[in-house]
């Protein structure tokens, strides 16, 4: 993708690293490596940090697709995992202390799953897709495909990190579910590929990244935390609850986006995204819970309280995400950083 | 070659899961269009995607543990 305009310090000092030249790139990284501690140690609210959670953003995307015209050998450069680290470190600290977890079930597959399932049961967060449903304007809905973008357009690659690191059962689900997540090999049936088709049929620009300047940190905190665990091996257990979490609160949602898109008449295009999201993940769900997230207890029960982590942080987070959306859109304002006028 | 032998799942207070090659047809004989590998077949009677399950069976809170007689809470 394209390099995003900064937010601030860190992300300037980043931008500066990764376009500056071979002989002046040990400058770069020790003024980055400064300022970026600097501003970590100052900020109170990372999910909400502009600045912090962008440059986390950028060097996740070193491992994906990477960035025009940056070295892709940055991925590995230990000046920029350093950062990386420095600020998954104060996040994962922030996140564990706002995010409450279940009471622990008995350490078999069933009862994990029902805890889980009992937990998106129990979540009586603001609801998103009942407003889409039900009020959207057609503006509103650019700017929630806008906002979801950055994460469906490469929708399950950061899940696809597990892979390797999981055995048995556990390793079984999360295939079975990905699998089906790209298509089961079919390009037009490829996730990632029905969002950027829906993103067109709505008139708007379909590549990845397009619009990331416009994104506010709150969505890239949503994305970033999957990247977060799903490149940090330690923390496998928390990408597998975090999935099975995401997949049992997303069939009866993708119905309502569905009929929000559907209320403002479009057809099939732009709606069949989220119809195949209600069929799909209603077989995901109890997959992502029993064999995944129920499977991986079982073969290592001490990551339990990972799973639960997981788990429970696709509702707070994903529920922060709602919370500023909404609020945007009850006081007459955009959700987005700047009109989508002004992006890509 | 191995032929895989079908499996159904049985999900508590959930759908049952089909994994393997199982044909789905309608009454008529006219097949049911899989999309998908594995499938849930709905088992709560709620889903307006029959014979898929749409994850209705949360929003009834249908149960698979009761008696018969028994209703849910
Ligand atoms: S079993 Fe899921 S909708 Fe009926």
């Amino acid at each position: 993708m394209r390099l995003p305009r900064v937010r601030g310090p860190v992300s300037a000092a980043l931008l500066d690293t990764l376009t500056s030249a071979p002989e002046q790139r040990d400058d770069a990284l020790a003024g980055l490596d400064v300022v970026a501690r600097e501003v970590i140690g100052a900020s109170e609210d990372l999910a909400r940090d502009d600045d912090l959670q962008l440059t986390l953003f950028c060097l996740y995307e070193l491992h994906y697709s990477g960035f025009d015209g940056v070295d892709d050998a940055l991925e590995w450069e230990p000046g920029l995992i350093a950062v990386r680290t420095a600020i998954e470190r104060a996040w994962e600290a922030q996140l564990r202390a706002a995010i409450p977890l279940p009471e622990r079930p008995a350490l078999e597959a069933d009862a994990v799953a029902e805890t889980l399932f009992a937990l998106a049961a129990a979540d009586d967060g603001p609801s998103l897709s009942r407003y889409v449903a039900k009020k959207a304007t057609r503006e509103q809905l650019d700017e929630y495909l806008i906002q979801r973008s950055i994460s469906q357009l490469k929708e399950a690659d950061p899940q696809t990190w597990a892979i390797p690191r999981l055995t048995g059962r556990a390793k079984a689900g999360l295939i079975e579910v990905q699998a089906d997540e790209y298509g089961n090999g079919r390009l037009e049936r490829m996730h990632s590929q029905l969002y950027a088709r829906t993103m067109r049929g709505a008139g708007l620009i379909d590549e990845y990244g397009a619009y990331i300047d416009i994104v506010p940190a709150v969505s890239l905190a949503s994305a970033n935390l999957m990247s977060f665990f799903g490149l940090n091996r330690r923390l496998r257990g928390a990408s597998a609850g975090h999935l099975a979490m995401f997949e049992m609160t997303s069939s009866i949602p993708n119905r309502m986006y569905g009929n929000g898109f559907r209320r403002h008449g479009f057809g099939e295009d732009v709606t069949w995204y989220f119809d195949e999201h209600v069929e799909a993940d209603a077989v995901h769900e109890q997959i992502a819970a029993r064999d995944l997230a129920g499977g991986l207890v079982e073969s290592e029960p001490q990551l339990l309280d990972d799973v639960l982590f997981g788990a429970a942080s696709v509702l707070v987070v994903d529920g922060w995400v709602g919370l500023h959306i909404l609020d945007c859109w009850q006081n007459g304002r955009t959700s987005l950083r700047a009109p989508v006028a002004t992006a890509a | 070659m191995h032929e895989e032998t079908p499996v159904i799942v049985a999900c508590p207070n959930g759908p049952l899961l089909v994994r393997g090659d199982v044909p789905i047809e309608n009454p008529d004989g006219t097949p049911v269009q899989k999309n998908r590998r594995t499938v849930a077949l709905c088992r709560c009677g709620a889903s307006v995607l029959k014979p898929w399950c749409d994850g209705s069976h949360k929003i009834i809170g249908f149960r698979t543990d009761l008696d018969h007689g028994d209703v849910p809470q």
